[in-house]
């Protein structure tokens, strides 16, 4: 059985919204928490954890219907999720794929962990972070964040 | 000319960047600049955190050159009590001043001001982060009193976390190819931040928990005072404190030539009987922030005004590389 044919088997296809796919093993909901999707979601949500995959090994796949994602959104995914692949369907169809980048910078995204950061500080600024290999770094008080980054968003 | 309108981080600044304004400020120590150089222009201080050196050396250096500063005051009498913001402020007295000094508890304020103005501004120390004129007057002191300022082997000692000199320092020393020793107890060492900086630059750097390992190599032991108010227990402080003192004693194992810097104010970290010593060079440092702190504004400020610039070209001998 195929990579793909395992998936449709176990999640099964949208008319219309996003796949987000070859998200690493366990890291779907820090997606969902990207995505502001909780347990109190009215959204239409299919999660699939820890399905085999001949690229990663284990990878989750997020499927959301009706809903595609900003760039915004994307640029964050990418900071925990590099090797995730993002689909638009429209009806029944892959409209467009796109694998990832990760941006240079992301704007307004995360907030700085640093309490004493002038952006913690009631100032009329949005949020900036340099993405470095392993992680991202305040432009304003260069505090860098390596670990929990979903901790931090603020999408 | 500086390549930069505004100067906000030491890691900014290039090599010429700083050898143009220390040569500037060797040229004006030398031959000082007419009285009205820059008469009529207005330094706005917006300190929001109490100062003395960093302020009255702005204050002196904008004066000395003909012009005059604006003090927004203590910070308690000021809007930012009734809830304005910094970006508002820095908007505000820009409209008086034709640069601005600024001094803020906050990591990243200037960067953000910067954002808001048009006219230069000047980092003069942000929280924990940078305070770059600070460097430049510390770098000033090097290379009158340690032979220049390439190939020198420094030992930075201290409060490295939160000490804004430190980082800013570590930065500028690390263009000059600098061997750098930091010295502090483990809780107090250099910030990921800085450390990342640091690595990427390539820096000659190494770490140590006691100034006895390096002590003797240094041409320079540049220290700075242990925050007690950093130690969540006093007993913490007190543990470490005493290890990071010197004395006329210590600097026996020191090279005749090492010279003792700080950024001032000092508390116990360096006894009085260093003073009359030939290694102590501190007070002549603080001295220092009038003529680079005059060369820096005359830089920034050149741009619009019409007189001549200050001849920096002539007898360099205090300029050179060479040791």
């Amino acid at each position: 059985m195929s990579e793909r044919d395992d998936h449709e088997l176990r999640i099964s296809k949208i008319e219309n919204g996003t796949v987000i796919d070859h998200i690493a093993g366990g890291h779907a909901p820090d997606v969902l928490a990207i995505l502001g999707i909780g347990s109190s979601t009215d959204e239409v949500v299919s999660v699939g954890m820890n399905v085999p995959s001949d690229r990663l090994g284990h990878k989750d796949v997020v499927k959301i219907e009706g809903r595609e994602l900003s760039q915004d959104e994307v640029d964050v995914i990418s900071l925990i999720a590099p090797a995730a692949s993002i689909n638009i369907i429209r009806e029944y169809g892959v409209a467009e794929k796109h694998r990832v980048e990760r941006p240079a910078v992301v704007e307004g995204v995360l907030s700085c962990p640093n309490h004493d950061c002038i952006t913690t500080d009631g100032e009329p600024v949005t949020s900036r972070f340099e993405v470095l290999d392993d992680g991202v770094r305040c432009a304003y008080c260069e505090t860098i964040l390596r670990e929990n980054l979903t901790e931090h968003i603020d999408v | 000319m500086l390549d930069r309108d505004h100067v906000i981080t030491a890691k900014n600044l290039s090599r010429a960047d700083i050898e143009t304004v220390l040569d500037r400020a060797a040229a004006i120590e030398r031959d000082p600049p007419d009285r009205d150089r820059h008469a009529g222009r207005l330094l706005g201080l917006c300190f929001f955190e109490p100062s003395t050196r960093t302020r009255m050396s702005f204050e002196a250096a904008i004066k000395r050159l003909g012009g005059d500063a604006l003090d927004m005051g203590p910070v308690d009498s000021s809007s930012a009590t009734k809830g304005e913001s910094l970006a508002d402020t820095v908007r505000v007295i820009e409209g008086y001043a034709d640069a601005l000094v600024l001094r803020h508890p906050s990591e990243g304020a200037a960067t953000m001001a910067s954002d808001f103005v048009d006219v230069p501004l000047l980092n003069a120390g942000d929280g924990a982060g940078q305070h770059p004129t600070q460097t430049l007057l510390d770098l000033y002191t090097m290379r009158e009193n340690a032979g220049g300022l390439t190939d020198l082997t420094v030992g930075i000692m201290g409060d490295l976390k939160y000490g804004r000199t430190v980082h800013s320092l570590a930065y500028a020393l690390t263009k000059f190819d600098a061997s750098q020793h930091f010295v502090s107890p483990e809780s107090l060492r250099l910030p990921r931040s800085v450390r990342y900086d640091l690595h990427e630059a390539g820096a000659q750097v190494r770490e140590h928990e006691d100034l006895d390992d390096v002590l003797s190599e240094l041409d320079v032991l540049y220290v700075t005072r242990i925050q007690r108010e950093r130690f969540p227990d006093e007993n913490e402080y007190r543990a470490v404190a005493g290890e990071y003192r010197i004395d006329a004693e210590t600097l026996d194992r020191a090279r005749d030539e090492c010279i003792v810097m700080h950024p001032l104010p000092r508390v116990d970290e360096i006894a009085p009987d260093v003073d009359p010593t030939d290694h102590a060079h501190y007070f002549e440092q603080a001295h220092n922030g009038v003529p680079v702190r005059m060369a820096l504004l005359d830089l920034l400020l050149d741009d619009t005004d019409d007189g001549e610039a200050v001849d920096a070209t002539e007898d360099d001998s205090a300029n050179g590389g060479s040791r």
